[in-house]
């Protein structure tokens, strides 16, 4: 237990500030959650294993001497058609099927991706150094690291363009439609079943963005997938489906919430402090809602 | 009946006569009745009622810190214990042994039953897949937390006691392999029991369709907590026989392994069929024989061939052996079959 942080407000400043910047990138994965999770009602819990997949293909840019940040790019492609291939593979399976088996086939994939990339890439908490440097703010009293600094304003312009991308292209058209209602849009001519494999590879390839700018911020590992699923999760059910200013919101929130409970609980209760918060939160709007004899669906 | 009866004999003495017919197997033997005492509970809220729950674990690794704890702690100070790492500063004399393990067992299995009693109704008011997602990370959150906490060994693990030597007897196999079948037996007869009663058809309203039971008069969440808390107090009882059998409890590798038996007891009870009596047995039978014949020709390879094999039962296989057997014969179920109607249906496809 360290109290610091009521004694020192700099370290507040420090710890909102890094929330807020670690915030945006919860919320660019939890955009992908939101978008399959209402195109097409699936939680895909291997969320997490393709940020991390993403941010190893950035890792491995840096190994061969190109600067991480190109990452940025290269990752959302190769994402895109690593998402369609588990899309044609598993996802077409359990579309139309009850939320569950989805959920433990996703389940099965988080398993398997865990273990391949744990072969392929070895188990050490690895680091692509982007050599961007640190500001300091407030006479050095705040220190950001320029990298982080570069996710968030990164992960904004991705996220604008996508919002502009599924306003005004044919196939974000496609898609919101589909969302609507799937069978409505396939009698008006959607070919659906497209659409389905296209908001999963956009859905990955947004993964591969966070995840190449995870690698760049943060540290990667074969086995952190799972907290970014559920951190995406718990943004996507805070904020509602579809209510993006809220997804942003909610996941600056979630970024600050972690610092401070990084600072104050200590950082081994930091993930098991995201779990509790999820099931708290579940918990909350259970109760809420059954006032109105309600539950959350 | 008669059959019955018979069938349930012959069970019950290969049951025992196993550890001596396969002397080799017994550790596996033990593991594979803990692992269908897994499928079974999981069935009960899983299978029966309709909760898919990825959060068991929670009472299973409970139960095996519970039943470790109490064993240490009646007699030595448990930090000390836990400090030196498993070095032989403090013995269990076997009077010690046997009775911290009683004590621990009743503990590991009432605690969980009493905290899924607590945790329940605020856990149960949740459906579907948001249940699920609130029980798995229940299962993590408690695995993350406990591999923080210093007296049960934090990150560097628990060592249970070691089995005594009586009278220069090496009876460790044998005697925690009647215990897991004892319990497995108890669990058994407990369930079938719970079965055969109004109860069962309750849960099964449940999964059928919550609010039409309730409008029924069914106080459903009632049941609900009730069946979770049966569930609970045989998970808690498996996770305390498996924790002095595995002998090293680590939070996240053994205890709150969701990962691990997290996903064994969704996947067995999936396998053999949910919401059957004997499709959990036959699902954490055919299980662990595939895991444990096939699991060396996938050295290092296993979690890649779990994580496959994950994927193609719940795509292919959602109904599991029993429904498999069920369409094939639906006259040994009970079940009438129309033949034009079977027809029919033939042609609609």
């Amino acid at each position: 237990m360290d109290f610091m942080v009521f004694q020192y407000p700099m370290i507040t400043v420090q710890a909102c500030l890094d929330g807020i910047l670690l915030g945006v990138l919860f919320a660019l994965i939890a955009y992908g959650m939101a978008l399959q999770w209402g195109v097409m009602n699936i939680i895909n819990i291997a969320q997490g294993d393709l940020v991390i997949l993403g941010g190893y293909i950035a890792y491995f840019m840096y190994l061969y001497g190109i600067h991480p940040a190109w990452g940025v790019i290269v990752s959302p492609f190769i994402m895109y058609f690593v998402g369609v291939g588990i899309y044609k593979l598993v996802i077409n399976k359990v579309v139309d099927r009850d939320l569950f088996i989805s959920i433990l086939a996703t389940f099965g994939i988080s398993i398997l991706f865990m273990q391949l990339m744990n072969f392929a890439f070895g188990a050490d908490v690895v680091l692509a150094n982007s050599g961007y440097g640190t500001t300091f703010l407030f006479d050095s009293n705040v220190v950001l690291p320029n990298s982080k600094i570069f996710s968030a304003f990164v992960s904004i312009v991705f996220a604008i363009c996508l919002v502009i991308y599924m306003k005004k292209s044919k196939l974000g058209r496609a898609i919101r439609a589909t969302a609507q209602n799937a069978r409505a849009a396939k009698i008006l001519g959607v070919d659906t079943e497209k659409v389905y494999a296209a908001t999963f590879g956009i859905n990955a390839a947004l993964c591969g963005v966070a995840g190449a700018l995870i690698s760049i911020t943060f540290t990667i590992h074969p086995y952190m997938g799972l907290p970014y699923t559920i951190r995406s999760f718990m943004i996507v059910i805070v904020a509602g489906l579809g209510n993006l200013p809220g997804v942003a919101l909610s996941g600056m929130g979630l970024g600050v919430f972690e610092e401070f409970a990084d600072y104050i609980l200590g950082t081994e209760f930091r993930i098991g402090a995201v779990f509790l918060l999820l099931v708290l939160i579940l918990v909350y709007r259970r109760f809420k809602l059954s006032r109105k004899r309600e539950y959350l669906k | 009946m008669n059959k019955n009866i018979i069938l349930y004999a012959a069970i019950l003495i290969f049951g025992l006569a196993a550890p001596f017919i396969f002397p080799a197997f017994k550790v596996q033997l033990s593991i594979l009745c803990v692992l269908i005492i897994l499928a079974i509970t999981w069935n009960i809220q899983g299978g029966e009622m309709g909760y898919n729950s990825f959060g068991n674990i929670l009472f299973y690794g409970l139960g095996m810190y519970l039943c470790a704890s109490v064993q240490v702690g009646m007699f030595f100070p448990l930090a000390e214990w836990t400090e030196s790492g498993g070095e032989k500063t403090f013995v269990h004399t076997p009077a010690q042994f046997f009775q911290g393990m009683a004590a621990g067992l009743v503990v590991a299995s009432v605690v969980p039953c009493v905290v899924a009693g607590l945790i329940g109704y605020a856990i149960l008011g949740l459906r579907g897949h948001y249940f699920a997602i609130c029980t798995l990370g229940l299962g993590v959150a408690a695995g993350e937390i406990s591999g923080g906490i210093e007296i049960i060994g934090a990150g560097q693990g628990f060592t249970t006691p070691p089995f005594p030597n009586v009278g220069g007897l090496e009876a460790r196999g044998e005697f925690f392999y009647l215990l897991s079948f004892i319990a497995l037996v108890l669990t058994f007869i407990a369930v079938r029991s719970v079965y055969s009663t109004r109860f069962k058809l309750i849960l099964n309203a449940i999964r059928d369709n919550e609010d039409k039971a309730e409008a029924m008069g069914i106080q459903t969440m009632k049941y609900k907590i009730i069946g979770w808390m049966i569930s609970a107090f045989f998970c808690g009882l498996a996770g305390g026989i498996m924790g002095g059998l595995v002998g090293y409890i680590d939070s996240t590798d053994v205890a709150f392994d969701g990962r691990e038996m997290g996903v064994f007891m969704v996947l067995m009870a999936i396998l053999g069929g949910k919401g059957t009596l004997w499709g959990p047995v036959i699902g954490a039978t055919v299980f662990h024989i595939f895991k444990e014949g096939f699991w060396t020709f996938f050295l290092g390879w296993q979690y890649v061939a779990l994580g496959v094999l994950i994927v193609v039962i719940v795509i292919y296989f959602p109904e599991g052996i029993m429904g498999w057997l069920r369409e094939k014969y639906p006259n040994k179920f009970g079940e009438v079959v129309d033949e034009a109607d079977r027809k029919a249906q033939v042609e609609l496809k």
